[in-house]
């Protein structure tokens, strides 16, 4: 499988008003958001966004509410026009695009899951799942053929015939995703796809959503407001603040390095031992004779429990082929746990 | 200066105004009147043909043919047989053979409100332009006292089927376009989203999402158009329209009570067998959204 494009967002200046062009220059002389919107009446969406979004990866951009998370992943699909900077998605510039490839790129390229759903009420959980096929005029047996694989995936095989209105909420959003997945694009965007479900069905989700991309790789922006759920799906995490990155990174370089009080405010909060890896912690390039080993690229919590399991203080961390690379022991392993990183 | 009586044209100059603009009108009716007059003269066949049907099969066929009708968009017993009733009586107060001419009538009047209501309408939705110089147009239509348009109309057309159509179209077809343009404005901006994203063209969200969803307040606009065409055929009938509304004008000319009464109580019927058919038929299409997940 050839691997799957990245996006590379450069510059990235999106200001609502009618004269936002002439604004932007005013926002790269370091003009603030509250004095545009006081002086200028316009208002900062997006302030010099520079993202690299791996290809076949998770990228998740985390914000609170107005944090310009929303606007930012409809730029990449162009639901919104950028007032300046550039969408790369290979070689080509999603802003340069025309109607027809723009269209095309949008049939072909991407797929994108909703915070409300934004099913078709008059269609079935099968017409809708087809519908991004309908429309590149794929033919209907085929199109039914290949969503109807996806509909079994997502764990809906038998409600093929059942309007939207039937089910339940996570029900919908399966919908959604196998709407999404028929299309069988390389980019899968979700704009905070999960942020109206119940907790234990959102968990359930983001297993299904992890599941899936074990095997399909393909390059997934994933919008949310909650940083659990960043950390849990995110390969990498840009944080959005004011229309603008505030640090991006994976997840553990985020809760280990708070770029600023803002970001440790968030941290402190999250379960440190589901983040932190035990390489981060080891004291590298140690060996022990003998006694436990924990392979590398585990979570703390995973070596606690081994930890306990086995009655030992101390554990060799070894690699894929055994070779041990360094020293991990108790005391370091719970102090990573309770320890939150001050700024 | 003289507040009490307002300043206005004199006399004369009134009088000249209006007979510059009757002689241009009537220069324009002898003009094109023919023209005109021939490019509805398909749809006046299609009304003659329409008519013609009900009026010369066999009543007991036209009677289970429209019931049939009913059924089908109903699929209520209770509406299908009423409408027999209701249908059976009238024909038994011999109103059958000027019903007949009114469903003809209103029929065409609703095809044609629907042919041109609908498009405009999706016009109007799609522009606010649009929307902005039609709508003083229909309020025009809806306000203007029917007897005022009826006058060039007649004067067009003379007497007869095709200025009646006219005139009914003209006063049923706003809420046809209106509650197009209503519907379509309110779907719902999350699944147009979502049929952007997905690469839709123009046309593919109007045919997939915006006509679907917009359907039940569309079949709104067509009952009222049925209603208001109903509700016409009085009027109608004063230029030359035969049906039910003419034994009423005669009734109210000559002060025939029972006559009146009689004939509007068919009105009524065919409106309520009319309004119950097609509301269940709107209803019937909206199937997928009584069901709601508890």
């Amino acid at each position: 499988m050839v691997e799957a494009t990245g996006i590379e967002i450069r510059n990235l200046y999106k200001i609502f008003g009618p004269n936002g062009a002439e604004m932007v220059e005013k926002v790269k002389a370091g003009m603030s958001k509250t004095e545009l919107n006081d002086d200028y009446n316009h208002v900062l969406g997006l302030n010099d966004i520079n993202i690299s979004m791996p290809g076949g990866k998770i990228q998740v951009v985390m914000g609170l509410s107005g944090s310009g998370k929303s606007t930012l992943i409809r730029h990449i699909n162009r639901l919104i026009d950028p007032t300046a900077g550039e969408v790369l998605y290979g070689d080509d510039d999603v802003c340069q695009m025309s109607i027809r490839q723009l269209r095309d790129f949008r049939r072909h390229k991407t797929a994108m899951v909703f915070q409300k759903f934004a099913l078709l009420p008059h269609r079935t959980v099968m017409q809708n799942a087809v519908y991004g096929l309908e429309i590149q005029g794929v033919d209907q047996k085929e199109a039914a053929e290949r969503a109807s694989r996806w509909i079994a995936r997502v764990g809906l095989e038998g409600f093929e015939d059942n309007y939207p209105n039937q089910l339940s909420g996570g029900m919908q959003q399966r919908v959604g995703l196998a709407r999404a997945l028929t299309n069988d694009a390389d980019i899968l965007l979700m704009d905070e796809a999960f942020s109206a479900l119940d907790p234990l069905i959102r968990m359930d989700m983001q297993s299904v959503l992890l599941d899936l991309q074990e095997e399909l790789h393909k390059t997934i922006v994933f919008i949310t407001h909650d940083l659990d759920e960043a950390l849990r799906l995110g390969d990498r995490i840009a944080i959005l603040r004011d229309g603008a990155v505030v640090q991006q990174g994976t997840g553990q370089d985020i809760v280990l390095n708070p770029a600023d009080e803002y970001i440790s405010s968030f941290v402190k909060e999250v379960n440190r031992s589901r983040v932190i890896l035990v390489d981060t912690v080891m004291a590298a390039g140690q060996k022990l004779e003998g006694g436990l080993s924990i392979p590398k690229g585990v979570l703390l919590e995973e070596a606690a429990k081994r930890f306990a399991d086995s009655g030992e203080g101390v554990a060799n961390i070894v690699d894929a082929s055994g070779n041990p690379i360094g020293v991990l022991n108790v005391q370091d392993t719970m102090r990573a746990m309770v320890t939150p990183a001050e700024h | 200066m003289d507040l009490i009586e307002f300043p206005s044209l004199g006399r004369r100059d009134l009088r000249d105004l209006r007979l510059g603009v009757d002689g241009a009108f009537k220069d324009f009716t002898r003009a094109y009147g023919e023209t005109l007059e021939s490019i509805f003269e398909p749809l006046k066949t299609f009304l003659v043909f329409l008519e013609d049907l009900l009026i010369t099969s066999p009543w007991p066929l036209v009677l289970l043919v429209l019931v049939g009708i009913v059924f089908l968009m109903s699929r209520s017993r209770t509406i299908a047989i009423g409408s027999l009733i209701a249908l059976c009586l009238i024909g038994f107060f011999g109103m059958w053979e000027d019903t007949m001419r009114t469903v003809a009538m209103v029929a065409v009047c609703t095809m044609v409100a629907v042919v041109f209501g609908i498009p405009i309408g999706i016009l109007m939705a799609r522009s606010d332009r649009a929307q902005a110089l039609i709508n003083p147009v229909l309020d025009l239509m809806q306000t203007m006292p029917s007897f005022v348009y009826l006058i060039p109309v007649v004067m067009i057309f003379g007497l007869g089927k095709v200025p009646g159509v006219i005139a009914v179209v003209i006063y049923a077809i706003p809420p046809m376009i209106r509650l197009t343009n209503l519907g379509i404005r309110l779907v719902d901006q999350d699944v147009l989203e979502a049929a952007d994203a997905f690469g839709s063209s123009g046309w593919q969200k109007l045919r997939n999402v915006q006509l679907p969803l917009a359907l039940p307040t569309i079949m709104a606009g067509i009952n009222q158009c049925i209603m208001m065409s109903l509700s016409m055929v009085v009027v109608a009938s004063m230029i030359g329209v035969k049906g039910l509304g003419q034994p009423v004008l005669q009734a109210i000319n000559n002060q025939y009570f029972t006559m009146g009464v009689m004939n509007g109580l068919a009105i009524v019927a065919i409106a309520i067998i009319f309004d119950r058919a097609t509301q269940a038929y709107g209803r019937r299409l909206q199937k997928h959204s009584e069901v709601v997940h508890g």
